[in-house]
């Protein structure tokens, strides 16, 4: 029962959403050559990003992970240029961003949009007139910037909130109208400056969701920074890690997950608890199941170490299906979690379920998890 | 009840004080605004930092607020003289009013501009916004409350501030009440003039309240 961590499905799933949406080939959008930034301070020169090369592609989900002040932020803001790189090129949609004019700077960046952790609205306007904002700075007609702003808010569900002020709304609202924001201009290029560290994990992900759907829906490339594994593990399909203003290690999610190699990865990666995030796999197994009953099993100290599922499984006609599952240590002693699938006879699981439960293991019935 | 009070002078006079609060009041916005987004822009990175220009605009502002009125407004006397050709009246006292007020009301101005978050300034650049831009369409707007509620201060001290350019021969209230109630010992004047002065402030930080609740949406 120790550490069952079962995440085939999950990396299948995630491989297939990765190679759907990475096999456009050539289709480089951004790229990074030997790019350096440093700040020169009271205290010295602060090396941010070190000499950081990387490419990302059309319409993929790019994230880049690290803890607080290994420079992620400062690289993220080298891509539309709120900060100057030191050296090295930054090539974004085939603008070299150095060699740019300010106002063919001002042109990229209405096709490199940016969502901020603190949303950064202006306060003193509405819903509506924010993400008209953009538009009005581009001189696009009040009518036309109606009509945009209209299918901006349906897109990002706000419908109903247009005439509210940022003030009124809740973290996850206003990072909704932030999106709009960006999306206002029709970007080619989405950047998520820890667009939802500042939000609740629930609130969090239904943004994740907004923004795959926004992915998928436009095919806008996602470049996105966080301190967060269970981010990228939801919504990227590549990943880099950066330590110290360098990246260490990128590739695929899916491979990064399954063989990490920098002691940071490792980290990581062991940040992600399997049994909070398991969603996606409980809505493949009931599409797959419809009979089954998905339970979420938990075991405390000695029950964690009996022979109990095998037991109850034998004097009962039934199957089961993995799905996921972990031992954490508390203050209490060893805490086991596992989510498994029983396939049967609806009474038959009953009667399995009740016997599970009477080996004083806890036993909550999943089925209704979205 | 007030034997010595000429109610007809003293609605004249608080025409006089109006008068010269209003026109003073509108002059110092305008010039207060500018210098004000000046101090701060020239002192901000994001925008159009200049170190020179922020220093000597800052030196001159701290000069001139530094100035007791009183003394500003004998300062300016040949000032006023070559501009008016007059030292007498209410319009004589407005250029005094307006340098004394200006650069006071630009302090409040710079710092209503810092309160503005950075990153919303940082976001309006993200977007491709111009300089001019950023100005118009995002600090004003967004420092507006603070904007309007500095200038309510700012007014009410120019209503005391032509209090006392009444001593030195400006019109209004502060002149009837130190030349008809204090020079002649006519108390009941100089109660009456205060009194209505009173009532000129506490309406003057009515309006600016009810403005500035009007206009701040920070709070739900």
């Amino acid at each position: 029962m120790r550490a069952i961590v079962v995440r085939t499905i999950k990396c299948a799933r995630l491989l297939k959403r990765a190679r759907f949406f990475c096999c456009q080939e050539g289709k480089v959008l951004i790229q990074l050559r030997n790019v350096a930034k440093w700040f020169d301070t009271k205290n010295g020169r602060v090396q941010a990003v070190d000499d950081v090369s990387l490419t990302i592609d059309r319409g993929e989900i790019f994230g880049i992970i690290g803890y607080s002040g290994a420079g992620k932020s400062t690289l993220i803001r080298l891509l539309n240029r709120l900060e100057s790189p030191s050296s090295g090129e930054i090539e974004v949609a085939g603008s070299e961003l150095t060699k740019l004019s300010p106002k063919e700077l001002r042109g990229v960046r209405k096709n490199v949009s940016m969502v901020f952790q603190h949303f950064n609205l202006l306060w003193s306007r509405t819903v509506a007139e924010n993400i008209s904002f953009p538009l009005e700075l581009i001189g696009v007609p009040a009518s036309e910037r109606k009509r945009r702003v209209q299918e901006l808010v349906e897109l990002v569900g706000l419908a109903g909130r247009e005439d509210s002020y940022p003030s009124q709304l809740s973290g996850g609202q206003k990072q909704r109208v932030g999106i709009a924001r960006a999306l206002a201009t029709n970007p080619e290029v989405l950047l998520c400056d820890e667009a939802t560290s500042a939000l609740d994990p629930k609130t969090t992900d239904s943004i994740l969701e907004l923004l795959v759907s926004i992915n998928k829906k436009l095919g806008l490339t996602i470049v996105l920074i966080t301190h967060e594994m269970h981010v990228i593990q939801k919504i990227c399909h590549r990943v880099a890690v950066m330590e110290a203003g360098k990246v260490v290690e990128t590739g695929q999610v899916s491979d990064v997950f399954q063989h990490p190699e920098q002691p940071i990865t490792k980290e990581f990666v062991k940040q992600i608890g399997a049994v909070d995030d398991l969603s996606l796999t409980f809505e493949h197994l009931k599409e797959r199941y419809p009979s089954g009953q998905i339970v979420k099993l938990k075991f405390l100290n000695e029950t964690a170490e009996q022979p109990i599922l095998s037991d109850v499984l034998k004097t009962h006609d039934i199957g089961f299906n993995i799905i996921g599952g972990n031992v954490t240590q508390s203050q209490v002693g060893a805490l086991g979690t596992l989510f498994i699938q029983l396939i049967g006879e609806a009474s038959e699981i009953e009667r399995a379920i009740a016997s599970i439960r009477s080996q004083s293991v806890e036993v909550e019935v999943e089925s209704d998890v979205s | 009840m007030f034997p010595n009070v000429d109610w007809q002078i003293m609605m004249e006079q608080t025409w006089e004080t109006l008068y010269m609060t209003l026109v003073a009041g509108v002059a110092t916005f305008v010039i207060g605004l500018a210098l004000g987004l000046i101090l701060y822009i020239t002192n901000e990175s994001l925008l159009l930092k200049n170190r020179p220009i922020y220093v000597f605009v800052s030196a001159i502002v701290n000069v001139f607020r530094s100035i007791p009125f009183i003394i500003l407004i004998i300062l300016l006397i040949p000032f006023t003289l070559f501009l008016l050709g007059t030292m007498l009246g209410s319009t004589a006292a407005l250029p005094a009013l307006i340098i004394g007020a200006a650069p006071f009301y630009a302090r409040m101005v710079e710092l209503a501009l810092r309160e503005v978050d950075r990153g919303v300034i940082e976001a309006a650049e993200s977007m491709g916004a111009t300089k001019w831009q950023i100005i118009y369409k995002v600090l004003i707007p967004e420092a507006l409350p603070a904007i309007v509620s500095g200038l309510t201060v700012t007014i009410v001290a120019i209503v005391g501030y032509t209090a006392m350019a009444g001593v030195v021969g400006g019109g209004g209230l502060g002149n009837l009440a130190f030349l008809e109630g204090f020079q002649r010992s006519q108390n009941d004047v100089t109660f009456v003039a205060t009194v209505l002065i009173l009532i000129i402030v506490f309406v003057i930080q009515f309006i600016g309240d009810r403005l500035v609740t009007k206009i701040d949406k920070r709070s739900a």
